[in-house]
């Protein structure tokens, strides 16, 4: 604290303008999230009160109770979603980093005779969003039959170039030499993958983690396209229909506050727990 | 999946050779096989990926353009009618001309260069903090992309709610900026503004994170140089030194931008509730296809539409590598 108010005593005229009008811009942005957490702790009579309240008076759990028990009266209940979203997240989290990495190993550190083609294809797929072939995705996953299945969710997201990418940027850094002398004192390559280079690429592997879990917790299309059976649909299909036409009322709204501040939560908290981590294999994402 | 891999090794094979000799033909088969036995631990720890890849980026890529060259309508088997579908949105297509290509541009415009630059401004102000700050601005600048459109469609709709509640409607009806409340989500006027807004706010995101990385990679002596040199101005260093030194960086958050801007076709649904906007207002390239495909069934239709949206943000990448190549202009 004493360092911190040391640094700000030295900074000049310019720099402190700069300082307040940015720590107002940043206080800006950062208002849907003060309003979500507030909105999420209304009572209906706050929620929709004249006039609006910005700050919630009386905070009360009422949503997040309503969000578990009321519907669980419905044909699905909310509970159903948040194990659906569980689940997929977690084997997608699980899937993306033992694929990604052991493919930005390769792509890495090895040389074969279709490497130039595969980071060529990754590089121009880095722009990719599912969401402009959504017909072609559907097509191949009812051939595949895995509609309704745990699999249409998760096998999609494995294919996620932008992984592949950070990850073989930061492995790029850990010197050939280190792979060499291993291989010298006769480490297997698995072990040389998974003793040697995993445990220098921490940081890359955190940031993956939190990019695919950001995209897979808060991905609705799967849920809307490929699961035409309700029992498995997420999270973030359960919020858009609590928020999007008929079903739009008083509670509704109290209950879509009380998921989205759910949904923004672990995010939030993985984002924390690993910023440090995170900007250090932002330094390497640059496209060379 | 190295026989896969094999396979589709050799029809290149067969036509480089072929060109020289045929006789050399069947040695270089055994040769590429050899090689891929040799490299077969690459290809093995490279197939989850791959094959995920292949199944649901470059198939599908490849099914679109093929669609698109079709009259498909999901139930009976498409009819290949060339580039009739291609012929049908330059002439027939009002809603697209009208509508959905000149939002899109619109959209692109504002999210794409102007959020891309806005990124890059403010992470250079919170550059400019110290060490110690710059953390948790970042953190308040990042949280609203970390939380996403679907979690905060409720934040949004009840700010831009159209009646008396409505938290802008209120707080500009105090400041007696309008008279009677605004339907903005309903009112054509509004929506695009609001869409582009909402969307700008959500894209501080991975690409932002990598500009500030980017930024702390410059090497500081550059600066000290750069004064010596004569640059009197923030603005000459940022252009000659800042930019030039983080190009790579720059490029991967320009690609960042432009998914960003294509995956953010949703957000109209999100804040409307409606598949189709009032009067079109806030239809976009996505929701174009979303309807040609999901409520009107023209598949083959909606597929030419996506390939053109593809082409185009192709070629906003080809722009941007144009822009940020880090290997010319040093």
């Amino acid at each position: 604290m004493q360092a911190l108010f040391n640094q700000i005593r030295r900074l000049t005229l310019f720099e402190v303008a700069l300082l307040a009008s940015l720590l107002l811009l940043a206080a800006f942005l950062a208002l849907p999230i003060v309003f979500i957490i507030n909105h999420a702790f209304k009572p209906y009579n706050e929620l929709f009160q004249f006039p609006p309240t910005f700050l919630v008076k009386e905070p009360t759990l009422s949503n997040f109770y309503d969000l578990f028990l009321r519907s669980s009266a419905s044909i699905v209940p909310f509970s159903r979603y948040l194990f659906n979203s569980i689940i997929v997240t977690s084997i997608s989290l699980f899937a993306v980093i033992v694929s990604c990495s052991m493919a930005a190993y390769v792509l890495s550190k090895y040389r074969f005779g279709l490497k130039k083609a595969v980071m060529a294809m990754i590089m121009l797929s880095l722009m990719f969003a599912p969401e402009t072939v959504a017909i072609p995705r559907y097509l191949i996953i009812s051939w595949l039959q895995i509609n309704n299945t745990y699999f249409g969710h998760i096998l999609p997201f494995i294919a996620s170039p932008v992984a592949v990418f950070l990850m073989k940027q930061f492995v790029d850094q850990i010197p050939n030499e280190l792979v060499e002398a291993a291989k010298v004192d006769g480490a297997s390559e698995v072990r040389i993958f998974l003793q040697i280079v995993m445990p220098l690429a921490m940081p890359a592997l955190a940031t993956i983690a939190i990019i695919t879990f950001q995209s897979v917790w808060s991905d609705g299309q799967a849920s809307t396209l490929f699961m035409q059976d309700e029992t498995m649909k997420t999270l973030p299909y359960y919020i858009t229909t609590l928020t999007s036409g008929a079903n739009n009322t008083v509670a509704g709204q109290g209950m879509a506050a009380a998921a989205g501040l759910l949904m923004f939560l672990p995010n939030l908290m993985i984002f924390l727990f690993a910023q440090k981590r995170i900007m250090e294999t932002m330094v390497h994402s640059g496209v060379k | 999946m190295k026989d896969v891999t094999i396979v589709r090794a050799v029809p290149g094979t067969e036509a480089k050779q072929t060109k020289k000799s045929r006789m050399r033909f069947a040695p270089d088969i055994k040769g590429m096989l050899v090689r891929a036995w040799k490299e077969r631990l690459a290809y093995l720890f490279l197939a989850p990926f791959l094959i995920s890849f292949i199944a649901f980026i470059l198939v599908p890529v490849a099914l679109a353009l093929l669609m698109s060259l079709t009259s498909y309508d999901a139930f009976n088997a498409p009819k290949f009618i060339g580039f009739d579908n291609f012929i049908a949105l330059l002439t027939q297509d009002t809603v697209f001309m009208k509508y959905a290509l000149p939002n899109t541009l619109k959209f692109a415009f504002f999210v794409g260069p102007c959020g891309y630059a806005l990124s890059f401004f403010i992470a250079w102000l919170i550059y400019q903090l110290p060490k110690s700050i710059r953390d948790i601005v970042t953190l308040a600048v990042y949280a609203p992309s970390l939380a996403g459109g679907v979690a905060l469609t409720v934040v949004w709709q009840a700010a831009f709610s159209g009646d008396y509640v409505g938290y802008i409607n209120n707080f500009m009806m105090k400041f007696g900026m309008i008279s009677k409340p605004v339907l903005w989500l309903q009112d054509p006027k509004y929506l695009l503004t609001i869409m582009i807004i909402v969307t700008i706010w959500m894209s501080f995101g991975v690409g932002f994170l990598s500009l500030l990385a980017g930024l702390d990679t410059v090497n500081k002596e550059l600066y000290e140089a750069g004064k010596i040199d004569g640059i009197s101005s923030r603005l000459q260093e940022v252009y000659y030194i800042t930019i030039p030194s983080m190009k790579p960086q720059m490029l991967f958050s320009a690609v960042m931008a432009i998914v960003g801007t294509l995956k953010a076709g949703a957000i109209s649904v999100q804040l409307t509730g409606l598949p189709i906007t009032p009067q079109y207002s806030g239809h976009l390239i996505l929701n174009h296809i979303d309807d040609y495909a999901f409520i009107r069934f023209e598949l083959g239709y909606a597929s030419m539409v996506s390939v053109v949206l593809l082409l185009m943000s192709y070629a906003a990448l080809k722009i941007s590598y144009k822009l940020f190549n880090p290997k010319d202009g040093e």
